[in-house]
């Protein structure tokens, strides 16, 4: 590939000092990941998926190596510039949705624009706020509270968040984690469709039946990579759906 | 950030917890609108007072006979007869005396129109309208001419006149004062009570002369008024009566008391400004109590907010933003609650004002100085839990439960 990396991690490390013990979370990873790439990090608790995540998310600096993200080296920022490369090149969605309460979907996914360094008139975020609801197929429902919405709605939502100010990199952490299956294969289905946009995505779960809607799987364990390989027989999301419903209806039939 | 989309989140926040907010903003509201309440009555009380005496006349010193200590007996204002028609002379030869009035007082029986009625009689001369800054309201003063004949002219007061000449025109009629005849030349206007609650409209004004041969048979005047040409002379003219009086009567302690309006003024509003300091440091103690009550809230309000917190800062806002949002929250608190309280206290000021029948005025000063205090407590109270809101970990934030 000619491209270069949205991800670069040379050698990252990370270790917390906590009391007399050093806890090495992440003992030297290197890994690229180009654009248009839809990457499931997986790995047991402790494994050091979640310190990895921050790390490549841009809320916690690694101590050791350097992280390159969309060309800039985020291992030597301080808060105030991680904190706009979190704005302008990464888009977070999170298990628990962390949806600001009785705010509407609108104002919920015009909430990073309001903290982007280019000022973003009223009225284009409004614009580009349904924009990126209707991606993620909510347009009829931005003026809904998060009360009012489901738990896929909720999540949904927060995708339309993590879209809108069009970022390099797409990162969820167990997006799938507080929702029933069914709900997760139409959220997977919101992924592949965006992925299919190129946009690129980079996911953490450790489930093995969402991370084969991805295109790539990167298994951690003790703060190493032991596999990294293209996952074969991919789930799609429409036909994963379509099997359940089946199911669904012969556990009609049947009772 | 901009600071629109901070206010709307502040207003946000604080629509959420209604109650809350609003005994949040109770300190500053009691505060500032003690401030201003008492602000208001302590004004209006002096002003009350200003205006009682300028009442009296404009620029006027008063010489009283006797001293409050005379040969060593402590007497009072008036208690020795010591002024005499001359030092009046003497004292009307000095430079910067525009009007100068000698004056004896009694009271008298009077009688007019099968009436009676008993009143002041004061003697004075005719520059006493002048100086007591009265107007004639019919007629007009006797002239120096009626002060030389001893005449028996006599100018009389709103009350005078309607007590004895109900529905009638005084002006040419006759009033008796201890059985002699006086014909009445003008009737003064209408001045109300004074500072002492007297009536001042209750008066006969006759020639001092007269007074002083056929109502009266005295030697003395109980004291003289004196009109400077202007405030700024006032002091000087003081001075230059107590020396040129000191000098007349060759007498080693002082038997006269020189006082000038703003003399009488400053004793007078001594008290009420005393009240206001008093009520003004009761009411900072309870805005400092208001802002620590804010402080308080705000430090819940960052507690119970530390996810939302961590969201903003995942998705890309500075600690500077935290701290500008949380900041314009207090600061919104406290503007409220500064604009509540300005408003209660004006309010609470012009009911006492209506019950009371005491004038009242918010001078606007005060209630810049309300604005600003409450703002700044708003900051400074807002500034440590904004600070802290800031400084969170928004990984850590983004984990609290």
């Amino acid at each position: 590939m000619q491209t270069n990396p949205v991800i670069k991690l040379d050698a990252i490390k990370k270790t917390y000092h906590t009391g007399e013990v050093d806890v090495q979370a992440v003992r030297g990873i290197s890994l690229d990941i180009f654009p248009g790439e839809f990457v499931a990090i997986m790995g047991s608790s402790g494994s050091g998926k979640s310190t990895l995540m921050n790390m490549i998310g841009a809320l916690d600096r690694p101590t050791g190596g350097h992280y390159w993200l969309d060309g800039i080296d985020v291992s030597t920022l301080n808060r105030d510039q991680l904190a706009d490369v979190r704005n302008e090149k990464i888009g977070f969605v999170f298990q628990g949705f962390n949806l600001l309460s009785r705010t509407s979907a609108l104002e919920n996914v015009e909430m990073p624009m309001q903290y982007n360094r280019q000022r973003i008139t009223a009225h284009e975020q409004v614009e580009r706020a349904h924009h990126a609801l209707e991606l993620v197929g909510l347009g009829e429902r931005a003026g809904h509270h998060p009360n009012q919405l489901s738990g896929g709605q909720q999540q949904r939502v927060a995708i339309a968040r993590a879209l809108v100010n069009r970022p390099a990199l797409l990162l969820a952490d167990e997006p799938t984690g507080n929702l029933d299956s069914q709900t997760s294969i139409e959220i997977m289905g919101v992924f592949q469709k965006l992925n299919e946009q190129g946009i690129t995505i980079v996911m953490v779960t450790h489930e093995l039946d969402v991370a084969r809607f991805t295109k790539r799987m990167v298994i951690l364990r003790d703060g190493r990579i032991v596999t990294d390989e293209a996952v074969a027989n991919r789930s799609v999301a429409e036909n994963e759906l379509q099997r359940l419903r089946q199911e669904q209806q012969a556990v009609k039939l049947a009772s | 950030m901009r600071i629109l989309a901070s206010l709307k989140i502040a207003e946000r926040a604080l629509r959420r917890n209604k109650m809350r907010s609003l005994l949040t903003m109770l300190g500053v509201i009691i505060g500032v609108g003690a401030v201003i309440g008492a602000v208001s009555l302590t004004s209006g009380a002096t002003k009350q007072v200003e205006d009682q005496v300028s009442n009296l006349g404009e620029n006027v010193i008063t010489v009283f006979s006797g001293n409050f200590t005379t040969g060593g007996m402590r007497g009072g204002w008036g208690s020795a007869p010591t002024l005499t028609l001359e030092d009046t002379a003497a004292i009307r030869g000095l430079p910067n005396v525009v009007g100068i009035s000698p004056e004896v007082r009694d009271r008298a029986q009077v009688l007019a129109n099968g009436l009676n009625w008993n009143t002041q009689v004061l003697g004075e001369s005719p520059d006493y309208p002048q100086i007591r800054n009265w107007d004639i309201a019919l007629g007009a003063m006797f002239s120096d001419a009626d002060v030389r004949t001893l005449a028996k002219a006599a100018v009389i007061g709103k009350t005078v006149a309607d007590q004895l000449f109900p529905n009638e025109n005084p002006v040419g009629q006759t009033i008796r004062i201890r059985n002699l005849p006086f014909q009445i030349v003008g009737v003064l206007a209408a001045k109300g009570f004074n500072l002492f609650g007297q009536d001042q409209d209750d008066v006969v004004v006759v020639p001092y002369s007269s007074h002083m041969h056929r109502i009266t048979t005295r030697t003395f005047v109980n004291s003289i008024q004196v009109q400077a040409a202007n405030d700024k002379v006032i002091s000087l003219v003081q001075q230059e009566i107590t020396d040129l009086l000191l000098a007349r009567h060759r007498s080693k302690e002082q038997d006269f008391t020189v006082r000038s309006q703003l003399e009488l003024m400053q004793t007078v509003t001594a008290t009420s400004r005393a009240m206001g300091f008093l009520l003004a440091g009761v009411a900072a103690v309870s805005l400092v109590v208001g802002g620590i009550g804010i402080m308080n809230i705000m430090l819940v309000s960052v507690t119970e907010r530390t996810r939302e917190i961590g969201i903003r800062m995942a998705v890309g806002a500075r600690a500077a933003d935290i701290l500008v949002q949380f900041l314009i929250e207090a600061v919104t608190l406290s503007a409220i609650g500064g604009a509540i309280g300005i408003a209660g206290g004006i309010g609470f000021s012009k009911t006492v004002a209506y019950l009371k029948d005491m004038p009242t005025v918010t001078p606007i000063l005060w209630i810049v100085i309300a604005v600003v205090s409450s703002a700044v407590i708003g900051i400074v109270s807002g500034f440590y839990p904004a600070w802290k809101a800031s400084r969170l970990d928004p990984i850590e934030a983004l984990r609290y439960e």
